[in-house]
């Protein structure tokens, strides 16, 4: 019988923790795929942030890493800067990346350190039980919104993609969604040229992955996914927003 | 005999951290600690090492945490208010059981405080200073050629233990400069089959990591690392005795300190006063058994110190109460002249403790 | 056991630090124990600076000198600041073109020295300290003038060469200075 399809060889073969329509098992396999396809996973080194995804360190194969909250980029830093033959990646949420972490986001992004960064924004603290999150949107019910995301209040939510493109230092900025087929595809291949990059030593690479939230946006995972179309996405619209090779060859 | 040269003791540790293999320095500028930052941007580049300005003290911490879980003999250095934010690191570093070096070049407290030297981080160094059950590797250099050979020895500690060796100075030390020499670093080599370097597709990833759900897994995990403590407290502990021989009153007290205790130790003895003085060049692990000792010879103690009294809560602990122990004391940046350890120590031959 | 306790201050930028280093190196040559310590901080950009060598036959106890055996003051507020610590029977340095007042205690012996007018003669500002310190090599044989140029050559970086000869030539005009 012809194999259709198969579980990447970076990604263990272990159940994953997270909920029901959860599209972090997806994200999870778009990593691992790019690691099999380009052949990097015996020199793959993760960072596994402190949020949903904080026992990342289970489920690749490569070796793996448990930074403190926000700390990835750093810790990544670290080892890159011991070990630049290592490929190294970070993988984080919205909390971890673009709240506590923000400083060495920025500057890891400054200092066009040669990582990659998977940055998974559903608008929301899971880990934790659904919080207001830097990236939940104007309106937004969370556990800490109850009456919506009240922008006067407590300000407005923050384009990571958009910010980072501003600076100098960073090769390759964009921003996929993985609400469906489409999308995925393209989310791939984006995660591959981010590896990709690191590879050719072009330096800091970042792909924000829009996600979902089905547990604590309190929706079925397909109304998760409708909504990441209908309100997510026109707030955080896909594209590139930085790419310094492109830019080159077509300058 | 090595040539002996004239060198500050910030950069003495800088340069023993080159000697004794560390090749990556992550830091965030501070007084009175730049020198060692100065150094090492200078050096590291020609030498083939990293050298990089961190955005923050926590990011610096961090920074560390990986270059140590890659394997690397790897060093940050800050005074007192970037040791709190790195505080955060160091509790990770601990539980994931990874060798770090890092410096505390201590100036007064708390808050913002002032840039002259102090001893008040003598807790949050010994006692833990970040969260959970964890120690590290205190010493506390008197001299800069200590400051070189306790940067040596912290590496190795780090390493042999897999934790966090600090060196524990003050603004005095690290400022100063003194003749030192360097002999040739015994650099101890230690596998680190745990490092991070890639699987190489052929064995079974590494995993650097202090998150354990489980409360019997963290339990147990909290349980080895506290042998390995016990270990490290029976066999490590470091001190020096002066004129302790025949003493009747004991001073204790480390760093710059103890440089004046000893002046005013010399002193008494020529007013015909039996004292001596206990120097700690480990603060942790604590030199319990020299103190305890001492407590069945002399008939008391004087804590000197650059604090409120912290050490001498130890001192206590360590003489298990046998004898009073009293505290001479300056801080906020000031420091004891060697005539007010004097007095305190002729107040104590009198039993006035 | 001979120990001496040197007090150098006066404002930033009058080359306190520099002429400590000096004098701890010099006794570095004489195979004294020595130990140097400056005062730092945002207080030495342009404010007061000071700086205390002990030079020692036996190891040195505490490097922070509460009562010294010289005092180099080279501005008013040191010599205010500093005289009665000055031990009986010790040396004060003062430099007279930039400090009026004298000296009043009897019991310390007093050198004053016009060195930054001197230096000014001479076309090397920077270096009044330097005068100073060629005088006071005069009055201690354990550190002796010779070998000062090795101390200098070593003090001097290479890119600026052309100070070595200058400070010589201020160490000369304190040495010749008559007393």
């Amino acid at each position: 019988m012809a194999v259709v399809f198969e579980k990447p060889k970076s990604l263990a073969n272990v159940p994953l923790h997270y909920c029901p329509g959860c599209p972090h098992g997806i994200i999870h396999r778009l990593v691992a795929e790019a690691l099999d396809e380009l052949g990097i996973e015996g020199k793959a080194i993760g960072v596994a942030p402190v949020g949903c995804a904080v026992m990342a360190y289970d489920y690749f194969t490569c070796d793996m890493i448990e930074a403190a909250h926000g700390r990835a980029p750093a810790v990544a830093t670290g080892i890159k800067r011991c070990r630049p033959e290592n490929i190294v990646f970070t993988y984080q949420g919205d909390g971890d990346l673009a709240s506590i972490g923000m400083a060495e986001t920025v500057h890891s992004a400054a200092r066009n350190e040669n990582i990659t960064v998977i940055f998974v924004n559903n608008a929301i603290y899971g880990m934790t039980g659904g919080q207001m999150a830097p990236t939940s949107l104007p309106g937004q019910v969370t556990q800490t919104s109850p009456y919506g995301r009240d922008v006067k209040h407590c300000g407005w939510p923050i384009k990571v993609c958009e910010m980072l493109a501003t600076l100098e230092g960073p090769e390759y900025i964009t921003r996929v969604a993985v609400n469906n087929v489409k999308n995925v595809n393209k989310a791939k291949k984006a995660i591959k040229k981010a590896f990709q990059n690191q590879i050719e030593g072009k330096g800091f690479s970042l792909v924000e992955v829009v996600s979902a939230c089905p547990t604590n946006w309190g929706m079925t995972p397909q109304q998760a996914l409708e909504w990441v179309e209908s309100d997510m996405l026109p707030y955080y619209p896909i594209g590139v927003y930085k790419d310094r090779s492109a830019a080159k060859e077509e300058g | 005999m090595a040539e002996r040269v004239l060198m500050k003791g910030n950069e003495a540790i800088a340069e023993a951290a080159i000697r004794a293999g560390c090749r990556h320095y992550f830091g965030y500028p501070i007084t009175p600690q730049t020198e060692i930052a100065a150094y090492m941007a200078k050096k590291m580049p020609k030498i083939g090492g990293v050298f990089l300005q961190a955005e923050s003290e926590i990011a610096s911490i961090n920074m560390v945490y990986g270059a140590a879980a890659a394997g690397m003999r790897v060093m940050t250095s800050s005074s007192s208010p970037g040791i709190s934010l790195k505080a955060e690191g160091l509790s990770y570093i601990a539980g994931s059981d990874v060798p770090a070096f890092v410096v505390n070049v201590q100036r007064g407290g708390p808050g913002l405080g002032g840039i002259q030297p102090s001893q008040s981080d003598y807790f949050q160094a010994t006692k833990g200073g970040g969260h959970g059950d964890y120690k590290m590797i205190v010493l506390a250099p008197a001299s800069v050629q200590e400051m070189a050979s306790l940067t040596i020895k912290g590496f190795n500690l780090a390493d042999k233990y897999r934790m966090t060796a600090m060196i524990l100075a003050d603004g005095t030390i690290g400022q100063m400069m003194e003749p030192i020499s360097f002999e040739d670093a015994e650099i101890e080599a230690y596998e680190k089959p745990w490092a991070l370097t890639g699987t190489n597709c052929e064995r079974k990833h590494n995993i650097v990591n202090s998150l354990y759900l489980q409360p019997d897994e963290l339990e147990k995990k909290n349980f080895e690392r506290y042998e390995r403590y016990k270990i490290v407290e029976e066999t490590e502990a470091m001190w020096e005795e002066y004129m302790m021989e025949d003493a009747e009153l004991c001073v204790v007290a480390f760093g710059i300190a103890s440089r004046v205790a000893k002046n005013a130790v010399a002193a008494a003895r020529a007013e015909g006063i039996k004292v001596g003085l206990i120097r700690p060049i480990t603060l942790w692990p604590f030199p319990t058994k020299a103190l305890n000792a001492a407590a069945d010879k002399v008939k008391g103690f004087i804590s000197v110190e650059l604090s409120m009294g912290q050490m001498i809560e130890d001192v206590r602990l360590a003489t298990q109460c046998k004898r009073p122990v009293t505290l001479c004391n300056r801080c906020g940046g000031m420091i004891p002249s060697p005539d007010e350890v004097l007095e305190s120590i002729r107040k104590a031959q009198k039993g006035e403790f | 056991m001979k120990t001496t306790q040197i007090l150098i201050a006066g404002f930033g930028g009058q080359g306190i630090l520099f002429s400590g280093k000096f004098l701890a190196y010099k006794g570095l040559m004489e195979d004294l124990q020595v130990s140097w310590l400056p005062s730092y901080g945002p207080e030495m950009r342009g404010g007061t600076a000071n700086c205390n060598v002990i030079l020692s036959e036996t190891p040195v106890g505490s490097p922070i000198i509460t009562a010294p055996d010289v005092l180099i003051a080279m501005n008013l507020p040191s010599l205010q600041k500093y005289v009665n610590t000055v031990v009986p029977g010790g040396q004060i340095y003062v430099d007279s073109s930039l400090i009026d007042a004298k000296v009043e205690r009897r019991d310390v012996q007093v050198f004053y020295i016009p060195a930054t007018q001197m230096a000014k003669d001479e076309n090397i500002a920077s270096l009044a300290n330097m005068i100073i310190i060629g005088h006071l090599l005069q009055n201690h044989p354990e550190l002796s003038y010779s070998g000062t140029d090795a101390v200098v050559n070593k003090l001097v970086p290479p890119k600026k060469a052309a100070l070595i000869e200058l400070n010589m030539k201020a160490l000369t005009l304190g040495k010749e200075y008559p007393v």
